[in-house]
């Protein structure tokens, strides 16, 4: 496949980044999206260039760190998938392909592709854990857990952390990816007992990391790779109002 | 005013809802209202008046019109304030974006809503501040008795094409709003259920048509006849 690219370089977080056209030939159909840029560097770096910087780790769909927004979606065309296991034959020959990072606000851009989710990181470590040891694996039905809850929450924590949520959604609200970790542990007992009090603190950090508020334009949904459900961002409105409502007052 | 922007993005969006869902309820109250303007029954002229006069004096009215009031502030407000914060949540856009699927007229609430508000200043002007005695009944060519005849008001507006032609234009742009508006109330306040949520969804597209449509009956009434 022969195609051309569109990339952005930007040479660090302060530097001002510009579009680069790149032309690539030969690509095989069989190779991933990240192989084909990993060829593209190849050539680069045979030019004596500083290569193109993106993310990527275990280019096997569950560790989260690959994010490029490809022709306007992130992870590219493919539903349900992460880029570094999208294929080239998702793409025409001699087609375009524009190159993107995620954009928002709390994303910043580090280097070409790359940017910084540490934010969402920040957003866990406000209250996305259960604060005692909650021992080894329990004995089976030790803890009677409806099978429709275990499936939830198993469901809730097939997220990944990648912020494709954050990157497509139009207002930039990183609201699929906090439901899905405010579900996955307010739906099991262990994680019940603190659940008021973290949705309300992982909400409150979401807000003052500068994500912006969701409008149910449900993109996310759409282009999540883990395929979260938006039905986790009504469970953590409801669980949100009630904690407000309900529960007494928070200190601390 | 600072409480306002204190509020948390998820109470923002409670608020909102309530706020939409009170004026969505509201609208049907009104269409019903209108609708007598048409030639419904014989004597449908009086059964308006007789509507006008209760919500124009009614004492309980009146305290819901503050309420109402209030309603369509928090609501313009806080739409404003979410869309503000959300501009500034993507300082540095995409160069190619929107590709993904979403529920089309959600992209579109902020000029949907812009072009509803537009409207309901001018449409304030023409109806609640004349019985306000802030702005003078509008000429035309049915005679105009007292402030409070809303009934003669209203031929006059609709017997004007480009009038009737506007309205119609903006009563489809508020269909529009309504389409993503209704069910988006129910998720932000977190009533999602499996059972329910279909319902609610068929519900929600039923009212975008039919209260529309209902609305605009009456310019099409004027137009043809
Ligand atoms: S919810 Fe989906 S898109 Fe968002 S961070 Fe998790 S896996 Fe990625
Ligand atoms: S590189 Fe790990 S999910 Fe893509």
């Amino acid at each position: 496949m022969d195609l051309t690219l569109k990339i952005w370089r930007q040479e660090n977080a302060k530097a001002r980044g510009k579009f680069e056209t790149y032309k690539v030939k030969g690509i095989p159909e069989d190779a991933s999206f990240l192989e084909m840029l990993d060829i593209l560097n190849e050539s680069i770096v045979d030019r004596v260039q500083l290569p193109i910087a993106f993310d990527h780790d275990c280019r096997e769909g569950i560790c989260g760190m690959c994010s490029l927004y490809i022709n306007g979606r992130p992870h590219g065309p493919d539903e349900g998938i992460t880029v570094c296991q999208m294929h080239m034959r998702n793409f025409k020959d001699g087609s375009t392909i524009v190159i993107e990072p995620w954009r928002a606000r709390p994303f910043p851009v580090i280097k070409d592709l790359m940017v910084d989710r540490t934010a969402l990181d920040t957003i866990i470590q406000a209250g996305g854990y259960v604060s005692v040891r909650t021992g080894g694996v329990p004995d089976a039905n030790s803890i009677p857990i409806k099978k429709e809850s275990a499936d939830l929450a198993m469901d809730a924590a097939s997220c990944i952390g990648c912020g494709a949520c954050v990157a497509t959604c139009k207002n930039a609200s990183a609201m699929l990816f906090v439901s899905a970790k405010v579900s996955q542990m307010g739906l099991l007992p262990q994680g019940k007992i603190e659940a008021s009090r973290r949705v309300q603190k992982m909400v409150s950090k979401m807000d003052e990391l500068g994500f912006g508020n969701c409008t149910n334009t449900y993109a996310c949904e759409a282009e999540c790779p883990k395929e979260i459900k938006v039905t986790n961002i009504a469970r953590m409105n409801r669980h949100f109002l009630g904690a407000k409502l309900g529960a007494q007052k928070m200190s601390g | 005013m600072a409480k306002l922007l204190h509020y948390s993005s998820l109470t923002k969006k409670f608020i909102m809802a309530i706020a939409g869902l009170f004026l969505a309820t509201f609208l049907i109250v009104h269409l019903v209202i209108n609708l007598f303007i048409l030639p419904l029954t014989g004597n449908h002229v009086e059964i308006f008046e007789i509507a006008v006069h209760f919500m124009t004096s009614n004492p309980l009215i009146k305290v819901f019109e503050i309420v109402l009031f209030g309603g369509f502030i928090i609501h313009i407000l806080y739409g404003l304030i979410v869309q503000i914060q959300n501009w500034l949540a993507r300082p540095v856009r995409y160069k190619k974006e929107g590709y993904s699927h979403t529920s089309f007229f959600s992209k579109y609430m902020i000029h949907t809503g812009i072009i509803i508000l537009i409207f309901l200043v001018i449409h304030f002007i023409n109806f609640y501040f004349v019985k306000l005695g802030l702005t003078e009944a509008p000429e035309g060519p049915m005679a105009v008795a007292g402030d409070h005849d809303f009934y003669h008001m209203a031929v006059n507006l609709f017997s004007n094409t480009w009038y009737s032609v506007l309205y119609i234009v903006i009563i489809i742009i508020l269909g529009f709003h309504l389409n993503h508006a209704f069910q988006s109330a129910f998720q932000s306040l977190g009533l999602n259920h499996s059972k329910y949520t279909p319902f609610i969804k068929a519900v929600g597209t039923i009212y975008s048509i039919v209260i529309p449509l209902g609305f605009i009956t009456i310019p099409v009434y004027f137009l043809i006849s």
